[in-house]
């Protein structure tokens, strides 16, 4: 190994870019270097379900030789990233963090994926998960938690924990990750990274396994806010093959990340969003961004958004809902986990079987909450009632933008808590997604940047961003306004400030 | 278990009214799947129709097919329906292998066209059928459960899936309950099929082949006591898949229901299957036990929100519909309503007007396609469009009965040469020589030969009993094979023996 290795992986995903295309590197070492440090790293991490070194080297053999041929390279060409384990792959299993899609070999690539692929994104492999996206700590997962880097003992976030745990870990600079209630920016915030929630529709959701399709939105995590936007401008875009998506051109996030300008910008904060159930460290670091914007040249006001309150509720039975209609088809015939199939079992029992063993408990949770919702006689009560509930929340958002340009709020009430501490106590769980769940069932863009350590745990605490929907962009211009602020007032990223982690791993190598 | 005793029809709809309703499915007939691109072709190898769309494999979404869409409006336009400004996909959630999602894509509670009604005619009566709604949704797979004795999955050793059919456009059209038909209720439901099927062939939107499934009916009936006015509890025959069957399956429920009433019992809301062999219904599942779908908005779609112009353009292009055309041909034709309800109900009607088209007189026509042809249709078991000629053949034969080369009965040893693939009818006649023989030399041999070996007849006929001609020309036309011009035959031996 050369030298220089240790120190590619701590470079962003645009010097990475940046270095393949003037052949200073080669994506063939790039790659090789990600891929030792996820060995090195991953026996503490379990960020990883998958690990694709073979596949990996040879898209990364690709780029060298599309270099090497003077074809231009994108601007992600040879940058490795984590593929959340919910999006389809053709080359790798896809588990969705669960027993029962066990041996399940996608014969198609998700829309995500393939334009990844055609960018030379080189997809070193696929990232743990809480079970279908169920989750806020990556407990849910068949096959074991992952860890948040910043402290082994606590959850790297949910449901794409094992994403934020490797951009992280220095074990990918970009990850995949899947926003249905938060489980992009939680585990970013927690992790001490950059997430971002597109405007639902304007990434694609063909090949994502559906958790709730009409919040399921793929987004980006970054080390950067232009890191971010540059895989933002990579993997969306209008796709003919999901009827929801927006025909729109993708909004100019690389030029709003690059312009990092929050002057005369009106930035109101969610009044609602603060108080009980909040840890003093988060509120205090979050009061210190908004002073933070206003210094910037920010106009601030307090937004109140009253119908907010009724987020959490409405999402636990909207989601539900359409996760008791989505997971259906799990039932054994076609494809994955099939249990009884001993030529006693009927059909029937063979689904139920199936069912009964390969679906933990929180997925269970949900089929049985969204199948009651749905239920004849109870649906106006529910799932009716929910999604009006969703509709005063759009108009709340409507409301707020007529007068501010963006909602600031923390992105998670709390910094990354201890593994086990919530297992068992789904609604302490479910409050980790309280500020961001109004952005997923309105469809609007949001982000969550690093602004800082609670100082009674030194974990790291997230800033949302959000702005209405289309207007991605503004979200990346006020989150690259605080990064470089807030990196100016540190001395450098907030990871830096994160404990070792693969020092013995590299020297064991 | 309820009372099997029937009571016969005519005295069970002496006493009950029938009310019918039917449900019925059409597979339309576009390219393509309803939300992939896979193709629609009947007959492929299993399976060899399908991707991770029809498949519902995890990640993949379905997109709505606009043509499905354009049909399911000029089905609505055609039965005079209100056409919906905008409506919703709904998911329906069951558990059965042959449905890959475990929930079938359809519309609950805002159908894409309500409120429409079609007439059908019936020894010379109009009944005005009302249509409650008619809406899109995709089809299932084709479940073939192997070994058990009934065919269903109850009881089967191993059951294999087809989902080639999976995802195939389908249109439900649901009729408003239809009251007041009395004896005549199960051939209105057949009437209303066949004035169904008719009408979706007209619009071009399925081929409508009852025998490959595109077609397949659900047939409510309930009986009410006469002068009641509360309408009895429906039964629902599923499935139920020929013109025939449609008839059967009212006729029986009539016998059953009322042998239940008359007993005291209540009928029972249930699903009820027909068997073909036996045209009689037994129970399927209870209505009370019935599964709760959960419906809700199907949340991969967007809204149809068809814009009126677009609605417009379709009824601009709407094709001539058989009512209207049956009334014009028959009109232009001159032909009986009678007559013209046969070639409506044979499937004939498109042959006989081309045949027309071709040159032949509309009474010949009507004649050869009710006729020889339907009979022959009906020996090979297939449509009479599917036999092998054409209109412009049929055309030709009856041109050549006109001008007097062939007879009747040598123009249907014609056909029967066409149809056995012996080529145009000119040529079928040359060589199997089939033309009238009206040259007097050959005629006046075989007369000769007819009276020298009938004494006896000669005689009588030599008294002024001419009426004995006939058998003479008889054998006259055996030696003739059938060819000879009788008239002309007839002359000959009057003109000897006077």
């Amino acid at each position: 190994m050369t030298a220089e290795a240790p120190e590619l992986i701590r470079l962003t995903a645009a010097e990475l870019a940046a270095a393949v295309a003037s052949g200073e590197v080669s994506a063939v070492e790039v790659t090789q270097a990600h891929l030792d440090r996820i060995v090195a790293v991953e026996p503490r991490l379990h960020a990883f379900l998958h690990v694709a070194g073979v596949g990996a080297l040879a898209a990364a053999e690709d780029v060298d030789r599309k270099r090497a041929a003077g074809e231009p390279l994108g601007p992600l060409g040879g940058v490795p990233l984590a593929l959340k384990d919910v999006l389809t792959t053709k080359d790798m299993p896809t588990t969705c963090g669960s027993k029962i899609l066990d041996g399940w070999r996608p014969p198609y690539d998700a829309t995500v994926t393939r334009r990844l692929r055609d960018a030379g994104v080189i997809i070193l492999g696929k990232t743990n998960m809480d079970e279908f996206a169920m989750g806020s700590s990556t407990e849910n997962s068949a096959f074991g938690p992952s860890a948040n880097p910043w402290d082994l003992t606590r959850v790297p976030g949910g449901s794409s924990g094992g994403s934020s745990a490797s951009v992280a870990a220095y074990e990918a600079p970009l990850a995949i990750g899947t926003d249905t209630g938060g489980s992009i920016r939680q585990p970013a915030a927690v992790c001490g990274i950059v997430g971002m929630k597109p405007t639902y529709g304007g990434s694609s959701r063909y090949g994502l396994v559906a958790f709730a399709s009409s919040l399921d939105t793929p987004g980006p995590l970054a080390r950067t806010v232009l890191d971010a936007a540059l895989l933002h401008e990579v993997m969306s875009g209008h796709d003919p093959c999901d009827a929801t998506s927006v025909d729109a051109p993708v909004p100019p996030v690389v030029a709003a990340a690059r312009q990092a300008d929050v002057a005369g910008l009106r930035v109101g904060v969610v009044s609602e969003f603060s108080g009980e159930g909040y840890q003093a460290g988060v509120l205090a670091r979050f009061t210190e961004a908004v002073e933070l914007l206003e210094s910037l040249g920010a106009k601030v006001t307090e937004v109140s958004c009253p119908h907010f309150r009724y987020a959490l509720p409405a999402y636990y039975l909207i989601a539900p809902s359409e996760a008791s209609s989505n997971l259906a088809r799990f039932d054994a015939m076609r494809y994955g986990l099939r249990v009884g199939d001993d030529g006693t079992h009927s059909a029937d029992e063979v689904m139920s079987l199936t069912r009964a063993a390969g679906f933990g408990a929180e997925v269970k949770r949900r089929i049985m909450l969204g199948t009651y919702a749905l239920s004849s006689g109870y649906y106006d009560a529910y799932y009716g009632k929910a999604q009006q509930v969703r509709t005063l929340i759009v108009r709340d958002f409507d409301a707020a933008f007529e007068q501010v340009d963006v909602l600031v709020s923390p992105t998670t009430p709390t910094t990354a808590f201890p593994i086990g501490e919530r297992a068992d106590d789904p609604m302490a769980m479910y409050l980790a997604d309280l500020c961001t769940i109004p952005s997923d069932l309105a469809g609007n863009a949001a982000i969550s940047v690093p602004c800082g350590l609670a100082p009674e745990d030194g974990l790291p605490v997230g800033l949302q961003i959000m702005a209405p929907a289309l207007a991605d962009d503004r979200t990346y211009r006020v989150a690259a306004a605080v990064e470089a602020a807030l990196q100016q007032r540190w001395g450098g990223p907030l990871l830096s400030q994160a404990p070792p982690l693969g020092e013995a791993g590299e020297v064991e190598r | 278990m309820t009372t099997e005793h029937l009571v016969s029809f005519d005295d069970a709809v002496s006493r009950y009214e029938p009310v019918i309703g039917l449900e019925t499915h059409v597979e339309l007939g576009t390219v393509s799947k309803m939300f992939c691109g896979c193709p629609t072709t009947f007959g492929l190898p299993p399976n060899s129709a399908v991707c991770p769309v029809c498949l519902g494999l995890p990640g993949s979404l379905p997109v709505a097919n606009r043509a499905a869409i354009e049909y399911t409006i000029r089905i609505g336009l055609a039965l005079n329906c209100t056409i919906a400004t905008w409506c919703r996909f709904a998911r329906k959630n069951y558990f059965y292998p042959d449905m890959p999602k475990n929930f079938q894509i359809s519309q609950y509670d805002e159908p894409l066209c309500t409120d429409g009604w079609i007439d059908v005619t019936l020894g010379g009566k109009t009944y005005r059928v009302g249509i409650e709604r008619v809406h899109l949704e995709e089809d299932t797979g084709k479940s073939l459960h192997i070994g058990g004795a009934t065919g269903r999955i109850h009881g089967a050793d191993y059951s294999l899936v087809d989902y080639n059919r999976a995802g195939i456009p389908l249109v439900e059209v649901v009729t408003k309950p239809v009251p007041d038909t009395g004896a005549l209720a199960p051939a209105v439901a057949r009437a209303y099929v066949t004035e169904l099927r008719d009408l979706l062939r007209a619009l071009r939107v399925s081929d409508v082949r009852m025998e490959e499934g595109s077609l397949r009916c659900d047939v409510n009936t309930s009986l009410t006591p006469r002068g009641a006015v509360e309408w009895g509890t429906r039964t629902e025959t599923k499935n139920v898949n020929s013109l025939r069957s449609v008839e059967r399956a009212v006729r029986f429920e009539i016998e059953r229901q009322a042998g239940v009433l008359d007993a005291g019992q209540k009928v029972v809301q249930e699903t009820r299957h027909l068997h073909e062999d036996t045209g009689a219904t037994t129970s399927g599942r209870s209505k009370e036990e019935a599964q709760d779908y959960r419906y809700f908005p199907e949340p991969d779609l967007v809204p149809v929100a068809p814009p009126a112009g677009w609605v417009e353009e379709i009824r601009a292009a709407m094709p001539e519909l058989p009512a209207a055309r049956a009334a014009r041909l028959q009109e232009e034709w001159g032909v009986s309503s009678a007559d013209l309800e046969k070639l409506r109900n044979a499937g004939s009607l498109d042959l006989a007007e081309a045949t027309v088209g071709a040159g032949a007189s509309p009474a010949e026509a009507s004649k050869w396609w009710l006729g020889e042809l339907a009979r022959h249709a009906n020996d090979r078991g297939v449509e009479p469009a599917d036999l092998p000629i054409t209109p412009e053949q049929v055309a030709r034969v009856s041109a050549l009965v006109q001008a007097g080369t062939l007879n009747d009965q040598l123009a249907r040893q014609a056909l029967e040469g066409v149809l056995a693939g012996e080529g145009e009818p000119d040529e079928v006649v040359a060589a199997r020589g089939l033309a009238i023989v009206s040259d007097d030399a050959v005629l006046a041999e075989a007369v000769d030969a007819a009276i020298a070996a009938r004494p006896d007849v000669a005689a009588k006929i030599r008294e002024g009993k001419t009426a004995a001609a006939g058998a003479l020309i008889g054998d006259v036309m055996r030696a003739t094979k059938g060819r000879a011009d009788a008239g002309r035959a007839r002359e000959l031996i009057l003109q000897r023996l006077s």
